[in-house]
């Protein structure tokens, strides 16, 4: 069988049999931004200049990308024997600086973007942030178009390397660049009375906390659920915020959960049996999920067992980032 | 029954592919819920388990389908490894009955879906 090969700034590389773009590449020094490298947080979207890229490469990519010919490179496995050309992604990218980092928790970071040019998106999305040496990160948007700046709620995940450095070096003033936004887990106006479920652990706030006050801001009367869910109280964030919220709109409920040490004010115990306590019949309804793996996917399935339409379920994960053995390139 | 009506599909009968999407929904959720076969449809990928599913709906109901005997058996080689047999084969098949009972399907229409199934059987379970 004949072998396949990328061409990438005037240079062919070979790729061994079954290896993706971005592993054959990454192999050989080439610097591609990567992340999740199971095709869900887009940090290694490049594009084909010339050459077919296999369907599965260009899953979840909206059609503006996919005809300018833009693919996913970690799971871009071309059909032996191609012959590919190929370039980054510098085009989709818009300069950014930070402009301030501040703790919301202490395990949850406040970051605050401002763009060179206005990003044009969906309360909920999710954007790749990237650092000047190439290191890429997917993180949802707390913010509303309409503010300006961009907002991020970043985990501290220990030893990680983007919250690690957000947390510790990162300064007003340093320029990094995003791309995108992706994703598809924001509010449509329209349907106003459907009742909205939305659901998340940790930093899956971020996105639902944009999405419930776009809702709002829509005009949205239905009732709509925000269930927020941590491990200890420590774990929740923003709940004084969310609680003003509830207090000015009688049709926003808000429920902070735990799932040790519930208080009067915060629930305590798995998040599915309280959503099934909370609405029992979620039939009918328009649900937003995002946060960890897990969770995301079992309540998931849970909703759409319990009678919602699969159009209806919209979800986020937030898959960590997942290194080569022998790491190298970008990393 | 005029020839015309004889000749149109059950697919077509339904109301071809709005149709299917309904039914998908209300097929693959009685299938998830079934302790004795969820398992084989475990994939967390539920948007992509949905559209096979509905490719499988579309090609018993006569539709436009992308599924041929030789994807049937290579789709399924990994699932007869893990046990697949006669007796999953059964209940998909009484889910799709109920499916098209509870959509109102008209019973000779049921009776020819469920012969078109029935006749996938050798292709699903590699013999
Ligand atoms: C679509 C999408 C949206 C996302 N949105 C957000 C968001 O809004 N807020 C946010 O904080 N994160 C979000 N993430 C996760 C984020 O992209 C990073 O994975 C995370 O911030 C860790 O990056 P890092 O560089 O700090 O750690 P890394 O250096 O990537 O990781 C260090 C180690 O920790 C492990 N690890 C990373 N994350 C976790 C975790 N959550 N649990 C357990 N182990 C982990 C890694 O596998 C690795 O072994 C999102 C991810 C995706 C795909
Ligand atoms: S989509 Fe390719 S690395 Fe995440």
């Amino acid at each position: 069988m004949s072998m396949t090969h990328v061409k990438h700034e005037s240079k062919w590389y070979p790729l061994e049999p079954e290896e993706s773009v971005l592993d054959g590449l990454l192999r050989q020094g080439v610097a591609v931004p990567n992340s999740c490298r199971a095709g869900a947080c887009q940090s290694c979207l490049m594009r084909a200049t010339s050459g077919d890229v296999p369907d599965a490469a260009r899953v979840g990519l909206k059609d503006t990308l996919r005809a300018q010919g833009y693919f996913l490179a970690c799971v871009c496995k071309p059909v032996a024997g191609t012959r590919l050309e190929v370039s980054g992604a510098d085009a989709l990218r818009v300069a950014a600086r930070i402009e301030s980092v501040s703790p919301l928790s202490p395990s949850v970071l406040r970051v605050r973007l401002s763009t060179a040019a206005p990003l044009d998106y969906r309360a909920g999305q999710y954007v790749s942030l990237l650092r000047e040496d190439g290191l890429a990160r997917s993180y949802s948007l707390a913010s509303l178009p309409r503010e300006g700046l961009l907002e991020l709620h970043v985990r501290r995940i220990p030893g990680g390397l983007m919250s690690g450095w957000l947390s510790e070096h990162a300064r007003a003033g340093d320029a990094v660049s995003v791309q995108g936004p992706a994703g598809s887990c924001f509010y449509v106006p329209g349907r106003f009375e459907q009742p909205l479920l939305l659901a998340g652990t940790g930093t899956g706030l971020a996105p639902l906390y944009g999405i419930v006050r776009d809702a709002l801001e829509s005009g949205h009367t239905g009732p709509i659920w925000l269930f927020q869910g941590a491990r200890t109280p420590e774990g929740l964030y923003l709940t004084d915020e969310l609680r003003e919220l509830a207090r000015r709109h009688s049709g926003f409920h808000y429920r902070p959960s735990v799932l040790t040490g519930g208080s009067r004010d915060v629930a305590e115990g798995a998040l599915d049996v309280l959503i099934r306590a909370e609405c029992p019949r979620p039939a009918g309804f328009r649900a937003f999920l995002c946060g960890d793996s897990g969770l995301v996917l079992s309540l998931r399935k849970k909703l759409f067992l319990s009678g919602l339409s699969l159009k209806d379920l919209h979800a986020d994960v937030f898959l960590p980032s997942t290194p080569r053995a022998e790491a190298s390139g970008a990393r | 029954m005029s020839t015309a009506a004889q000749e149109k599909s059950v697919y077509e009968q339904m109301g071809g592919e709005p149709a299917m999407a309904a039914a998908v929904e209300v097929f693959y959720r009685k299938v998830l819920s079934d302790e004795r076969i969820s398992h084989f449809f475990e994939d967390v990928d539920m948007e992509r388990q949905a559209s096979k599913q509905k490719a499988f709906l579309t090609m018993v109901t006569g539709g436009p389908s992308s599924y041929s005997g030789k994807d049937m058996r290579a789709g399924h080689a990994h699932l007869v490894k893990r046990g697949l047999n006669d007796g999953h084969f059964d209940a998909v098949v009484e889910h799709l009955r109920s499916t098209l009972e509870e959509l109102g399907v008209a019973a000779p229409l049921v009776a020819r879906v469920l012969a078109i199934a029935g006749g996938a059987r050798a292709d699903v379970l590699n013999r």
